[in-house]
């Protein structure tokens, strides 16, 4: 129940971005979601794309440094509260967050958060058993 | 078996050595008073004449040539021979302000190429090899050296000069090259690029004579295993003639320096006191056969030791170790002394590429030491944590290492300037000099 996120290495100057998102583009690579953490001297961009394996070739072929991290996509109400009951249900059950970023699509006006924890099995075990939906590879396809 | 050019004199008795030396040196110390004014003058403001020059014992009284006098006596000053009588002018690859030239007569392109195909035969080649030289042709003493060794050797040569990689991987798997001559930073880069492209299996490369730039031990590794090759070492300077000053045998334990043409010293750098066998010093080089260009006495600024030690490979001249750091690029960062090949060891250790530049700058009167090392994928990772420590991981090797702190930045892959000559190292932004 996991989605595929790549995690590419860019420098933290001028132009990498612009570089990269050229390099989808030439490809016709449709992006999903996308978040940059960044420090002073590099960013890690991390993005989820329409297609993984057909990305990374490109990536591999363009000399990008990256890698590919199996990740939750979880469904969050569009409205007032909806992420703190989830991340509160984890908390509660010490799962610790590396990171999370939320998107959102038009077809469904629903909202969704990306989150990258430890344990994998054990997130979606504690959403699961409390109703949270969390999208498989194919549902984030469709979207 | 052991391959030499010139089994007598290569294994000469010590004894025979030190006799062609005496004589040699005599002769050459006449040469240059009676035709080099510049030199005259320096020997004159010694106190020294040619009469005070009887053996080798006495090569200390006469006076060192720099860098800095080349320049001075720039283009035709130390020229010992009417300018006529010399055929070729090769010139130092891209120092700062003025070029070095150096001049020769064809009997010192001969004796030349002679070093050259010794160290051709040393590393394994003979007349049915196929010598690769990506050395640069041109100006550059590489390319012409080797070429002219390899001719004398009686070997296929292929002057591919350098760049223009594909070409170079291409005439290598077509042609059958045995033996590649090039920079230590473009056989790394080489050999890269043949993984990258699935042809190990294609060449047939069985060694390598590598030169002109400075590489460590664990450079020598990762290339001879990439390449399926042993990787020798070839040592030489435009001053002196060009590559073939000194040369690595299979015992691969220092280079052997070709006494019969040069006599080496080492010295204390701030005192110009030579030192005995097996010290640290400067190498020294005073040129006894050489016609148009001969220095007598010229400071290398590189650092070596130097041993008589019994060579298994039968060879009886006197072997230098690697330059260990150059006495001129020698760093002093913070007031500590910094070897490239110190931070390119702590990167080796750590799985990196020899891919790295060092910047030195000064922020509000203290000095900066950065260090830009090429991100591979395995040391990449999705949290910023995880890479961030790769940098901290290697902050701290290299302050054990060199006892200062220096920060490291991991940069994107080929950002680093590898050139296909030599790799720009370091960037001094201080101006110290």
């Amino acid at each position: 129940m996991t989605v595929k996120q790549i995690s590419v290495f860019l420098e933290n100057k001028a132009g990498c971005l612009a570089a990269f998102t050229k390099v989808l583009r030439e490809n016709d690579i449709d992006m999903r979601a996308m978040s940059i953490a960044e420090t002073p001297d590099f960013g890690i961009l991390r993005i989820i794309v329409d297609d993984t394996y057909k990305t990374a070739c490109v990536l591999k072929e363009a000399e990008y440094i990256f890698s590919i991290t199996p990740v939750l996509a979880v469904e969050v109400t569009d409205e007032a509260g909806g992420l703190y009951q989830i991340v509160q249900l984890l908390g509660d059950n010490k799962i610790n967050l590396e990171y999370t970023y939320a998107f959102i699509t038009r077809k469904r006006g629903q909202a969704y958060m990306i989150f990258r924890v430890e344990d994998n099995e054990k997130a979606i075990d504690v959403l699961e058993k409390n109703g949270v939906h969390i999208v498989s590879q194919e549902e984030l396809d469709e979207l | 078996m052991e391959k030499y050019y010139q089994r007598e004199i290569e294994c000469a008795s010590r004894e025979q050595i030190r006799a062609w030396q005496d004589e040699r040196l005599v002769k050459q110390v006449r040469h240059v008073y009676e035709h080099v004014p510049y030199y005259r003058n320096l020997m004159k403001e010694k106190g020294v004449t040619p009469d005070d020059i009887r053996s080798v014992d006495d090569l200390h009284k006469l006076p060192f040539l720099t860098k800095a006098d080349l320049r001075d006596a720039y283009p035709y000053g130390l020229l010992a021979v009417p300018l006529e009588d010399a055929v070729r002018i090769q010139s130092t690859s891209g120092t700062t302000g003025r070029r070095v030239v150096a001049f020769y007569t064809q009997h010192d392109l001969d004796l030349w190429e002679d070093c050259c195909a010794r160290a051709i035969m040393a590393a394994g080649g003979d007349k049915g090899d196929v010598v690769h030289v990506s050395y640069g042709y041109g100006l550059f003493t590489g390319g012409a050296g080797l070429n002219g060794g390899s001719h004398k050797v009686g070997a296929l040569t292929l002057p591919m000069s350098s760049g223009n990689t594909e070409r170079q991987i291409q005439f290598m798997c077509d042609l059958n090259s045995t033996i590649l001559c090039c920079t230590p930073s473009y056989a790394a880069y080489l050999a890269e690029s043949i993984h990258e492209r699935g042809l190990r299996d294609q060449i047939h490369l069985k060694a390598g004579i590598f030169g002109a730039e400075a590489w460590t031990q664990e450079m020598r590794r990762d290339i001879e295993e990439k390449l399926g090759i042993k990787a020798y070492d070839i040592y030489g300077l435009t001053e002196i003639s060009g590559p073939g000053v000194a040369y690595e045998c299979s015992a691969q334990t220092g280079m052997h320096i070709n006494e019969d043409h040069f006599i080496a010293e080492i010295i204390d750098p701030k005192t110009g006191e030579v030192l005995p066998d097996g010290e640290k010093g400067e190498l020294v080089f005073t040129c006894i056969t050489k016609e148009a260009f001969p220095l007598l006495r010229y400071r290398t600024r590189d650092i070596c030791v130097l041993t008589h030690e019994k060579c298994a490979c039968g060879r009886t001249h006197v072997k230098m170790s690697k330059p260990m750091g150059r006495s001129d690029d020698m760093l002093i960062v913070k007031g500590v002394n910094v070897f490239p090949s110190q931070i390119e060891t702590v990167l080796m250790n750590r799985g990196y590429a020899a891919n790295y530049q060092i910047i030195v700058s000064r922020v509000n009167n203290s000095d900066k030491l950065e260090v830009q090392v090429e991100m591979t994928p395995e040391m990449f990772s999705d949290t910023v944590t995880a890479v961030s420590n790769r940098e901290k991981e290697l902050e701290s090797d290299l302050k054990s290492m060199l006892g200062i702190y220096a920060d490291v930045q991991l940069v994107a892959p080929k950002t680093i300037a590898r050139s296909e000559g030599k790799a720009v190292r370091i960037i001094d932004k201080r101006n110290l000099y």
